[in-house]
């Protein structure tokens, strides 16, 4: 088209949680093809199926494009809207959030399937006063998040991932596909080609483990079991990095082993030492083993020993938390892991040796020089070339915390952290074990008109931190830093409306949710949550009075909305990935990116953050509001570049051109012309740190230093590696009653006193002693399709042609034990539920487990799509078959399916069963619900064909 | 390959047509005196009826039949450009021959012997389109010459029969004899090409195509689960009873029931030869299996 | 005479489809779009694609292979849907050797896809034409671009870098270089087409451990003692 007006725009892609830097290149104002950004330090240029298919999503008719209201006198669920103006809808919502905050703020809940602006949202619910806050960290990771950074201070995840430029073996347990996705794929290229060795550990072969150059077959919810066993194997032949953990670990630390002592199993303290942090104090001891006495921890010249046990002058008996990991794994070998992982022994062995051997004898030495925290100065930062990744496979189960510090421990061991070719921490982390955000410690955070006294969430360090009334009860709807789930840093959305439907903590009145499928894929037990959603007291009111559901596109949730708000896509609206949240940090330094609008609005989309600053603006919540009482921010955009964490701190949204004249990084002014200087820069904003800061950072003297300037930590003391936790320690002394302050209720105390180990172990998943085995002897699985990302993209004409439906994938003998033939229609089923689906044999997956891709399966209509499409009729859903809840128990509550340490739910624990389906039953995916229609506002779908051809302003 | 209707319209109207011509050329030249002018005439009517249906058949195969006039242009290398010569140049010399006894121009003859030719070029280039695909090992043969070129003189030969039944009895009894010769001859040349198209060793495997060296390869995606132009165009999609009834058809429709019929009814023999010829050009399509199939067998 | 190609590197490619649709959304909207899709919100979507990744399962549990195998026009050197097309719309560049369909010459006859024994050709049954990859020609050219992003859409975005690109005629191209040194071979060499672009296979990086290498001099149970009574190997120190 040569008289087209063409222009190129950079912003951040959004069709996954990626984050990649883009170019949109716009022709008379359409979209005609959006590249990988090659300034970008992220993707460095390229870009995913996702990214490359943005077109089909900002043109999907599946958009909404007004607010639209339940009709009155439609129920709820039956998908019949009107629409009406946004004035109105501010109205609704100012009137009813007002009346909640002045009244009981906690009934106003308000959770996000979309995390990455939890910096804006969480402010929001901390300024109304409502503990009720999350996104969907609790149903995805939370298990990698705070496994690790309760062991490391860091954690794969947009924190932290494997140095593959300089690894030389890497280990990927577990699907770990979709974080940090481009990135990681690139470099995976390039180990590869630089002759890396990649192994991959997953009862399935697909994803990255199809290019493994082995592929260890493993059961389901085992990986601890295999891990310990390793860090057996390791210890027994001396293949750790002792200098490391003697000086960068608490492994030399002396704990206390006094059974009789309340402070068993707690590291001992010493008077004399140095504190460093009162509010986090470091005076341990170590047992100097080349003066055969007990000092202070990290004293000039001294070495700690690792095993023994000793008696302290006062004759406390003690031992090195190394001791007792060693003790923990004695019985861990390979052989006993071999039994529960159904890898053999020869094969752990094997691996353990190999990590063991490349640590050792192929170190990385660079001559970079760095002084550690306690003053000592290294010449050179040294590596050891063994990197790790691991994501949800090992989080989404119910064992799955512990699971995750053995992984954190066995890296440790190995010497990988924050150094050359392992674990390389990403800015903001590390942080300190905990971080410093805390919840509010009880109901009295919780005040009418008032912000909450705390933060919605949090890192818990002792019971005290937990969230709980008087009588040890959850004060948050999703029962979040209670004793049922106590480091459930990331809430426990996938609790929220069994909760809030069964008035257990108690009844709420206002659910907003924003971009979270809860009424399909993001929910489990999809069908009877459909019903809590409309269910109704018997003054015939809903149980959840008002759903407000604000999305861009027309999803299952959105038919059970009483309110609905059209957000806008990413490539119409202002975003920030927030140092405050989650930045796109690389291992050198602090990275940080927004978004800005490169088209128009769609009809009367409005972002979801303009949303929340004109309600927070209404409400008078005092940080956005003058001392005058006046509105203090125009909209999102001005609120970026004017919000400070506090008055004057310097420090806000974006990191980068702050001061006044946009000269000063990561902490400075506010700069008027901040985001035109992002948008200069490509949309993001780079600091790289000297090279003398880029390593061992848990450590690192001129970094800690750096960061607390920077405003990325409170503090500046030293993150020791926590071999030994003695946090979870402190938990487990609650539980036994041998610890003042809060206390558990009585029917909890044993399964904290179990979970809160301050070593790890491995134990089944929690549905296992739940369910029959013998009658659902296999392990369910699903896993993200690499181009599609969660239920988002059936709407896009182009990506939905990759995935139309999903199979349930079976291991060909065992779908052939079953009689279940290639290609047939099976049903699979739990104790829960049960989906009928088409079966597709496969060699890529360990006989006891069955999978199949995630949120292919959509409710019929949904979507805008057809009602016969084939994504409702053939493809199905997972989540049918699994509980968000445990089996009663004796007192006839129910525990969230979730690991009882984090409140992560336990998606991957479900057994399952298979069998044919009987000749004469409908070819159709089972359940089926009734079909939905388009609402008011949507585009006409297009029927036929579709021809796309940017410019031309109509599609043929 | 799925069949595609418009090329078995095509290639079964011309071929009749072509062995027509060839039928009443022959006629003409052994047994002038049996033949009259406005039978050949006539004769050559028909065909062009037939070669014009096989014509205006072939435009429904083509996604641009207004630019068809193209397709002439690559005769140096394309016989499907050549076809689209010669076929427009075997109607206009049986115009030619079919003018000339009707109006009494004479040198029929002459034209006739360069209608001979053309049909039989026009034999060449028809078979030769699909004989000339070497990927294809079904269709790659000289036997594909063979059987386009006998299928069509046979069915010709049929209608002959049936025509002269009307318009020279005398010639009825000879051109059914012959027509009984030829299919006999049909028969055993497609039968000749159907033992060996059973018979055939795939030339590419799974493992050339993807170029792994394993016994056991399994396709569990193709890359679009909706189908695509790849399992459209390339697969008959029917049903194994189907096929065998396709078969049955060709082999009553063509051979056995022209041969019981031929000497009686050569119409109805000629109705039925042509039918089947029909299912013979279905089932040519079908029995080919393309290899691109390989990369189209499974998808998840 | 150069001969334009891709080679791509099954070693590293992980399936993410990121060359399908970017190859979709550049070509759609350039010289060879627009690229119709049917149904596109209906029963059976299907489109027209220019490229596609495929999955075969190799071997038998558990020593199984997944591959994920990327699939389009292969250039043919003696391209067989060439010669056989009746108009000259299926052409061999001789400059670049890329095959490319003229949609202006294309009577939609299909008989190109017949001879091409790849199935890399897709008839766009809406604008009933003969499609396929063009190597981006529309890019590779365009002077107006750096000159690193003069190159294919699938190929800029692979992010495992799975797809190089080049003159497989210059021997020292990167296309060359790596099918010379990292055994690139053809599909279905059998039909002599000779295609241009090649694939690298997967390579294994194994790990062999010697037993005299688990135990080292310096080994820290000299420090710490032996931590289990049992499974102990010796010691260097005892070997000696």
């Amino acid at each position: 088209m040569p008289d087209a007006s063409t222009e190129m725009r950079t912003t951040t892609c959004y069709m996954c949680a990626c984050r990649c830097g883009i170019r949109v290149h716009l022709r008379n104002g359409e979209v005609r093809y959006i590249e990988g950004n090659p300034d970008h330090p992220l993707n460095k240029g390229v870009i995913c199926a996702k990214g490359g298919s943005g077109i089909m999503k900002q043109y999907s008719p599946a958009r909404l494009t007004k607010p639209l209201r339940r009709k009155p006198g439609s129920e709820r669920g039956a998908n019949e809207f009107e629409e009406i103006s946004w004035e109105e809808t501010f109205d609704i919502l100012e009137k009813r959030l007002s009346h909640l905050r002045a009244t009981d703020p906690k009934k106003f809940a308000l959770f996000t399937g979309r995390d990455q602006m939890q910096a804006l949202t969480g402010l929001f619910a901390r300024q109304f006063g409502t503990p009720n806050y999350a996104a969907h960290g609790g149903f995805c990771s939370v298990n990698m998040a705070a496994g690790m950074i309760y062991t490391i201070g860091g954690s794969f995840w947009e924190f932290g991932g494997p140095d593959l430029e300089r690894a030389k073996v890497f280990y990927m347990i577990g699907t770990a596909e979709d974080h940090h996705s481009n990135p990681l794929k690139s470099a995976l290229g390039d180990f590869k080609r630089n002759g890396g060795r990649f192994v991959a550990i997953n009862p399935v072969r697909s994803g990255y483990a199809a290019i493994a150059d082995e592929w260890i077959p493993i059961k389901p919810g085992t990986d601890g079991a295999l891990i310990l066993a390793i860090i057996r194997e390791i210890i027994a032949l001396g293949l750790y990095d002792r200098d490391f953990l003697a000086r960068y670990t608490n492994s030399g630390q002396l704990v206390n082993q006094d059974e009789a002592s309340n402070e068993f199993g707690m590291m001992l303290r010493n008077p004399e030492g140095d504190v460093v942090n009162p509010l986090r104090p470091h005076n341990f001891y170590w047992w100097d083993r080349l003066t055969n006495q007990p000092v202070p921890d990290h004293t000039k010249g001294a070495d700690p020993t690792l095993y023994g046990s000793f008696s302290m002058p006062d004759g406390t008996p003690v031992k090195p938390a190394f001791q007792l990991l060693k003790e923990r794994v004695a019985d861990c070998t390979p052989e006993w892991a071999a039994e529960i992982t159904g890898i053999d022994a020869a094969t752990i062995k094997r691996i353990a040796h190999e990590m063991g051997i490349t640590a050792r004898d192929q170190k990385i030495e660079l001559p970079i020089p760095w002084t550690d925290w306690w003053g000592e100065e290294h010449e050179t930062v040294t590596g050891n070339p063994v990197a790790f990744h691991a994501m949800r496979g090992l989080a989404a189960h119910s064992n799955g915390f512990q699971t995750i510090r053995s992984l954190a421990i066995l890296m440790s061991l190995l010497g990988t952290i924050d150094r050359p070719g392992g674990f390389r921490h990403k800015a903001p982390y590390p942080r300190a074990i905990p971080p410093n955000a805390r919840p509010p410690k009880g109901p009295e955070g919780v005040q009418p008109n008032t912000p909450l006294g705390g933060a919605p969430l949090g890192w818990p360090e002792t019971p005290d931190d937990l969230f709980v009334d008087a009588e040890g009860q959850p004060v948050r709807i999703d029962k979040a830093f209670s004793w049922e789930h106590p480091l459930s840093a990331h809430g426990l959305m996938h609790n929220v409306i069994t909760n809030a439907w069964r008035g257990d903590p108690y009844p709420i009145d206002t659910l907003l949710l924003f971009m979270a499928n809860m009424a399909w894929n993001s929910s489990m037990n999809t069908s009877q949550v459909r019903d809590m959603l409309v269910d109704k007291n018997a003054d015939g009111g809903y149980k959840i009075p008002f759903i407000v559901v604000c999305d861009a596109f027309q999803s299952e949730t959105t038919a059970f909305a009483d309110l609905i708000l059209p957000d806008t896509t990413y490539l119409e609206r202002h975003d920030c990935m927030s140092m405050l949240d989650r930045p796109i940090s690389e291992f050198d330094g602090p990275v940080d990116a927004v978004r800005i609008p490169v088209v128009s609005p769609k009809g009367e989309c409005k972002p979801f953050q303009e949303v929340i600053i004109e309600l927070a603006g209404r409400l008078k919540l005092p940080a956005f509001t003058t001392a005058e009482g006046a509105r203090k921010f125009k909209g999102y955009p001005d609120f970026v570049i004017n919000y400070e964490t506090a008055p004057g701190s310097g420090i806000g949204f974006l990191a980068g051109w702050r001061g006044k004249e946009g000269d000063k990084a990561m902490r400075g002014e506010p700069n008027p012309n901040q985001w035109e200087m992002y948008e200069k820069n490509g949309c993001f904003f780079q600091y790289h740190l000297p090279p003398s800061s880029q390593y061992m950072r848990n450590w690192n003297k001129e970094y800690m230093e750096w960061a607390q300037q920077a405003g990325l930590r409170r503090d500046n003391d030293p993150i020791v590696i926590h071999i030994y936790s003695e946090l979870l320690q402190g938990f487990r002394l609650a539980a036994e009653g041998k610890r003042a302050g809060k206390q558990p209720p009585d029917e909890l105390r044993e399964r904290i006193s179990t979970h809160f180990d301050p070593l790890p172990f491995w134990s089944p998943q929690l549905e296992d002693a739940d369910t029959d085995l013998k009658k659902f002897p296999l392990n369910a699985l699903t896993q993200r399709p690499m181009a599609m990302y969660h239920s988002w993209d059936s709407q896009n004409a182009w990506l939905r042609q990759i995935h139309t439906y999903n199979h349930m994938y079976v291991n060909s003998r065992t779908a052939e034990e079953a009689g279940i033939a290639d290609g047939g229609w099976m049903w699979a089923e739990s104790k829960w539920g049960k989906v009928r689906c088409m079966c597709r044999y496969s060699e890529a997956v360990e006989p006891g487990t069955v999978w199949t891709w995630n949120a292919i399966g959509k409710a019929s209509g949904a979507w805008n799509l057809t009602k016969d499409a084939n994504e409702s009729q053939q493809g199905f859903l997972l989540n049918h078959l699994i509980s968000e809840e445990l089996s009663p128990r004796a007192n006839g509550k129910r525990h969230s399916n979730s690991d009882p340490i984090t409140g992560q739910a336990a998606w991957y624990d479900v057994r399952v069963r298979i069998y044919p389906a009987e000749a004469g039953e409908p070819e159709q995916s089972y359940p089926q619900f009734p079909p939905m229609k388009p609402v008011p506002g949507m585009k006409q779908r297009k029927m036929g064909w579709q021809a796309w051809f940017a410019g031309r302003k109509e599609t043929k | 390959m799925r069949p595609a209707f418009s090329v078995l319209f095509l290639t079964t109207l011309i071929g009749a047509g072509q062995g027509l011509f060839l039928a009443l050329f022959m006629c003409e030249l052994l047994a002038p005196a049996s033949v009259s002018s406005n039978f050949l005439a006539g004769g050559s009517a028909i065909i062009l009826v037939l070669c014009s249906l096989g014509l205006i058949a072939s435009f429904f195969h083509l996604g641009h039949p207004e630019r068809a006039w193209r397709s002439a242009m690559m005769w140096r290398t394309s016989w499907l450009s050549r076809e689209v010569i010669a076929l427009p140049a075997f109607i206009a010399v049986d115009f030619a021959y079919g003018l000339a006894h009707w109006t009494g121009f004479g040198h029929t003859l002459l034209i006739g012997t360069v209608g001979v030719v053309m049909a039989v070029v026009l034999f060449i280039c028809t078979a030769m389109i699909y004989a000339a695909i070497k990927v294809l090992k079904e269709w790659s043969h000289p036997l594909t010459l063979v059987n386009f070129t006998l299928l069509g003189i046979t069915s010709g030969m049929t209608l002959a029969a049936a025509y002269a039944g009307f318009f020279a009895p005398d010639l009825t009894v000879p051109l059914s004899q012959a027509a009984f010769v030829l299919t006999v001859l049909a028969l055993l040349m497609r039968g000749a090409s159907l033992w060996r198209n059973a018979r055939l060793t795939p030339a590419s495997t799974l493992q050339s195509a993807i170029g792994i060296r394993h016994p056991r390869i399994v396709q569990k995606a193709q890359g679009a689960m909706g189908g695509s132009y790849n399992t459209r165009e390339y697969f008959h999609g029917k049903s194994i009873k189907f096929v065998r009834g396709v078969i049955v058809v060709m082999i009553l429709g063509v051979f056995v029931l022209p041969l019981v019929l031929v000497l009686t009814l050569p119409l109805l023999a000629f109705v039925l030869q042509y039918i089947g010829l029909l299912a013979e050009r279905w089932y040519f399509f079908a029995e080919a299996k393309h290899p691109q199939n390989l990369y189209y067998q499974g998808n998840s | 005479m150069t001969q334009l190609a891709l080679v791509i590197d099954l070693n590293v490619c992980v399936g993410c489809h990121a060359c399908v649709t970017n190859c979709k959304q550049w070509n759609t909207s350039g010289a060879a779009g627009a690229l119709t899709d049917f149904n596109p919100y209906e029963a059976e979507p299907n489109g027209t694609f220019f490229n596609r990744v495929q999955t075969f399962e190799v071997g038998t549990f558990p020593n199984t292979e997944t591959v994920h195998f990327p699939k389009s026009c292969l250039h043919c050197e003696d391209p067989p849907c060439v010669p056989v097309c009746p108009t000259g719309a299926s052409y061999k560049r001789k400059s670049d050797g890329i095959v490319l369909v003229d949609y202006d010459k294309c009577i939609g006859c299909k008989y190109c896809s017949w001879a091409c024994p790849y199935g890399v050709r897709e008839f766009d049954e809406q604008r009933r034409v003969m499609t396929k990859c063009t190597l981006c020609v529309d890019r590779i050219y365009d002077e107006k671009l750096p000159e690193a992003e003069r190159k294919p859409s699938c190929v800029l975005a692979c992010p495992p870098g799975a797809r190089l690109f080049g003159d497989v005629h210059d021997p020292e191209s990167v296309v060359s270089i790596a099918i010379r040194e990292r055994a690139g071979y053809a599909l279905m060499p059998e039909h002599a087409t000779q295609p241009a672009n090649h694939y690298l296979p997967r390579r294994k990086t194994g790990f062999t451990i010697r037993d005299d290498e688990l135990y080292r001099a310096d080994n820290p149970h000299k420090i710490d003692g032996a931590p289990f009574d049992r499974d102990l190997p010796p010691t260097n120190e005892e070997l000696n």
